[in-house]
């Protein structure tokens, strides 16, 4: 029987881990001899406590989601894809060949063209290791991190022998036609009488990317293909018995996974940079396993985690900027994060089915107590 | 009066929200065989984890003759002069008999010296109770049965007065079954105590000579097993009356719905499981298939449903089934009208995290009356499951709760209702009661029965026999990847069957109980080693 109610498991659990994060990180703060307060403070209004700030706090949480939802997807297969970052930087070249060589006549078009070029060579990139698990038996933890750093390789050949403008110092290609420019939130929300800021990266991606969760969602949850993905992630004997085959659920939620994690171009390529630079990801990749794991692999808490940690990395960079806190203890207080609420799970979950517990039997008792 | 051998008084225990003993106290007369009988999950393995240290009681006293003992861990149960042979044995595969028996017990830093004691000691304990065996044997070269001494003797040697035997025949063939009975009647002349736990009235109603019932962790009745019957036991253990015998008509086989032909499968140690098995189901026949667990009974399953590559020919209803390729899979299996209950349960036949409902279009699950469209159509899904879990039976009768939430009869009855309200051609089923209450049981070979009435084909693996006879028409015996031979059930027994079991075909002879184990041991080495 489970022991607690379905709303303790989904949100009093990772709530009280957040929590205990956070005290945490006060606590390291302190040490340093800074004031917490101040530091919490200054990340609130740095990240959400403007339009600048929430567009960059959603800027990031647009990356997140895509990779968040990589790496759920993956999971859900009983695969951990840790290529996310290698499988959106192959993403970003898509996005860039895509639309430095077809001249697109408006934006609405280049996106479409873009996501599909983005999703293709993420997927494609998640190919290779996912072949080698289903047919090889190649560990895809293994292979997916070696991965990634044959992707930075190949981008850093790509950006510096092939798509450099003649005569640029700069390893990244040329920019963007103004006509595939992707209208910011300033920009959306202007009609209809919000005024955003117009500095803040934030773009139409995050439709596309709350899109992605919705799909996704659709895909595990209400098809027959994710019910498949689900069970090969349970019990392999199980799906065996099914027939489910083993290496055609391994390639396709690989391949999807790694469309997903390509997917995220569309931000940081055409929407923010609107060209390819070196490093474009920025460890995006990574923290997508943060996401998925606090957001439990359902993409409705991988919409809520990203948002959570685009607020701690937009929070982070203006406590680096004005306070003397270094931008390291930040990268700290998101590692305790994804330790509490990933890694210690069990620690917050035992203690607190022991609670519901007590709380039942004596709930039980006291029912019985009146008949006797 | 003496006191007795050990004593139990209000022993109490709790797991979480399961309360798995309350309040139990039993006597054990010193020198007697008492049996403690119950259904899987009744508390029986946690009262004798508790007795052998492995758990902390929550309540309640032990007194071990006439004594209170304190028994924090096995150790102490061990200098208490207690103990254990578990079902499944503790043994070191590639140490002899001897390294076995003293492992654990050694005294002094040589070896040499303990293992000529126990040498000795073992050549006495053979005297006394007729316990024969080699020392020198390699664990994993001998029988089962001869294993099963060797635990045995490992409790002697460390001086057991009391003995506590789990589950010991599931192992077993009959006749080796019959042969620890005997070194068990022996022991109890000698004045060792016995505890019997067990899940088999038979075994009880043989050999014990008091039997405690249990039911969901309390202990029902304790009484002299003269004065009692099987019937009686069970109800006891059920809590209501029960049918023991499958209740069925003779039956009417008409075409041949299954028919293999020289199947081979071959692991991938390169080790041959299957060696050319040819079998034919008629429709509106049950065919068993007996044999020791591991002799290839599995993988017969799993090769038509479709798990694993084979060669040799299967066809159904007179068209061939594909045994490789792209078609060889469960799925393609479905279609072609081969339903499937897997002898696993809980890691085949259910995903266990899965709700009811999910676990009921499982395999099925892209029929076009489970979808509309790409998605999948859940409302009718559910529908259907609450549907089948009505004439099932099924208890709570909720689709939304996750299979692991049933007990073991009621996640059996979810894969039944999924596989036989197909409406198959074929139904292969493995294990239909293992871990299933006798109370599910009954209901499970009436709705086999059933379908076997409407004219279809059944393929019954079994380990018990018991189940076979009283289920199947017809038995095929499996022995070291090979059928050893058929019987008509009618006209078979258990003693027959158990030769056959061994892999001796000459029935009508005599035969040794050394024969029989020097053949299973044989085909241990060969066949098996995962038993």
């Amino acid at each position: 029987m489970d022991v607690m109610p379905k709303w303790a498991e989904v949100i009093l659990v990772p709530l009280i881990s957040l929590i205990l994060a956070a005290i945490l990180s006060a606590l390291v703060i302190l040490a340093i001899g800074e004031n917490p307060v101040e530091a919490v403070n200054l990340m609130v209004t740095g990240a959400i406590g403007s339009t600048y700030g929430w567009g960059y706090t959603l800027y990031y949480a647009t990356n997140f989601m895509f990779t968040g939802l990589a790496v759920s997807v993956a999971f859900h297969a009983g695969l951990f894809n840790i290529g996310g970052e290698g499988q959106a930087m192959l993403g970003g070249l898509g996005v860039a060949l895509v639309l430095l060589f077809i001249p697109w006549p408006h934006w609405t078009i280049a996106l479409l063209a873009a996501t599909a070029g983005a999703a293709v060579f993420g997927a494609l990139w998640a190919a290779i290791p996912a072949y080698l698990q289903a047919k090889r038996g190649s560990h895809i933890v293994i292979t997916t991190i070696m991965f990634n750093f044959i992707a930075a390789a190949v981008l850093n050949y790509m950006l510096v022998n092939q798509l450099r403008p003649a005569g640029s110092m700069d390893p990244a290609t040329e920019r963007f036609r103004e006509a595939v420019h992707l209208p910011n939130l300033h920009e959306m929300l202007a009609p209809i009488g919000i005024n955003f800021s117009k500095a803040a990266p934030a773009n139409v991606s995050l439709v596309i990317a709350i899109i992605a969760c919705v799909l996704v969602w659709l895909l595990i949850w209400r098809t027959p293909l994710g019910l498949e993905i689900r069970s090969y992630g349970k019990s392999g004997r199980a799906a065996k018995y099914a027939g489910i085959g083993a290496v055609r659920i391994t390639m396709i939620a690989m391949l999807i996974s790694g469309a997903l994690a390509g997917m995220m171009a569309i931000n940081n390529v055409m929407g923010e940079a609107e060209r390819l630079v070196l490093n474009a990801v920025e460890g995006a990749g990574f923290i997508g396993i943060a996401v998925a794991l606090m957001g439990r692999s359902h993409p409705f808490g991988v919409f809520l985690a990203a948002i959570l940690f685009g607020f701690l990395y937009q929070g982070g960079a203006e406590l680096a900027l004005w306070t003397s806190i270094p931008r390291e203890l930040i990268v700290v207080i998101q590692a305790l994060v994804i330790l509490f609420t990933g890694a210690l799970d069990n620690m917050v979950r035992m203690p607190l089915e022991k609670v519901f517990l007590a709380a039942r039997n004596a709930r039980a008792s006291k029912s019985v107590e009146p008949a006797e | 009066m003496t006191a007795p051998a050990i004593e139990l008084k209000g022993i109490s225990k709790a797991f979480g929200p399961v309360q798995a003993n309350k309040d139990i106290s039993i006597r054990v007369m010193s020198g007697t065989i008492h049996g403690i009988i119950g259904e899987n999950g009744a508390g029986k393995s946690t009262l004798m984890s508790i007795l052998y240290g492995f758990y902390k009681a929550d309540a309640g006293e032990i007194f071990i003759g006439g004594n209170k003992t304190e028994i924090p861990d096995s150790q102490a149960a061990i200098a208490a002069g207690i103990g254990m042979v578990f079902q499944h044995f503790k043994l070191v595969e590639n140490f002899t008999v001897l390294e076995n028996i003293i492992l654990g017990a050694e005294d002094g830093g040589l070896l040499k010296p303990s293992l000529s004691k126990a040498r000795k000691t073992l050549l006495d304990l053979e005297k006394e109770y007729d316990l024969k065996v080699d020392p020198d044997a390699i664990i994993e070269e001998i029988g089962v049965g001869m294993q099963q001494r060797v635990e045995i003797l490992k409790a002697l040697y460390r001086q057991a007065n009391i003995l506590i035997l789990d589950e010991p025949t599931g192992v077993l063939t009959p006749a080796e079954a019959d042969q620890l009975f005997r070194i068990l009647g022996r022991l109890k002349e000698e004045g060792k105590t016995i505890i019997l736990i067990t899940h088999k009235l038979r075994e009880i109603m043989d050999i014990t000579d008091t039997v405690s019932v249990m039911r969901r962790g309390e202990m029902t009745a304790t009484v002299k097993t003269a004065e009692t019957s099987p019937e009686e036991l069970a109800e006891l253990m059920v809590g209501r009356k029960v049918l023991l015998r499958v209740d069925k008509a003779p039956a009417t086989p008409g075409d041949v719905v299954l028919d293999v032909q020289n199947l081979k499968v071959v692991d991938e140690q390169g080790v041959e499981r299957l060696r050319g098995i040819d079998l034919q189901v008629r429709a509106g026949e049950i065919v068993g298939i007996a044999g020791v667990a591991g002799n290839g009974q599995s993988e017969l399953l799993e090769v038509l449903g479709g798990y694993e590559d084979a060669t040799g020919t299967v066809t159904l209803n007179g068209q061939p089934i594909d045994l490789t390729g792209k078609y060889s899979d469960g799925r393609s299996r479905r279609d072609r009208g081969i339903a499937h209950v897997p002898e696993d349960r809980q890691r085949e036949g259910l995903i266990m995290d899965f709700p009811a409902w999910e676990n009921t279009a499982f395999g099925y699950h892209r029929d076009a009356a489970y979808t509309s469209g790409l998605l999948s159509n859940n409302a009718a899904i559910k529908a259907d499951t609450a549907e089948k879990m009505e004439r099932f039976d099924v208890r709570p009768p909720h689709p939304h709760l996750a299979a692991k939430n049933f007990s073991g009869g009621n996640q059996q009855k979810i894969v039944l209702a999924r596989e036989i309200e197909r409406n198959p051609d074929l139904l292969l089923i493995g294990q239909p009661t293992r871990g299933v209450d006798i109370g599910a049981i009954e209901f499970i070979h009436q709705q086999i029965v059933a379908l076997r009435d409407q004219g279809k084909a059944i393929l019954l693996v079994s380990v018990e026999l018991e189940e076979i006879l009283g289920l199947a028409d017809r038995v095929a015996v499996m022995f070291d990847g090979q059928i050893m031979g058929e019987r008509q059930t009618t006209e078979t027994d258990e003693k027959e069957l158990g030769l056959l079991m061994a892999g001796i075909t000459d029935t009508d002879k005599p035969h040794t109980m050394a024969e029989i184990e020097a053949n299973l041991a044989h085909a241990h080495g060969n066949a098996s080693k995962e038993v």
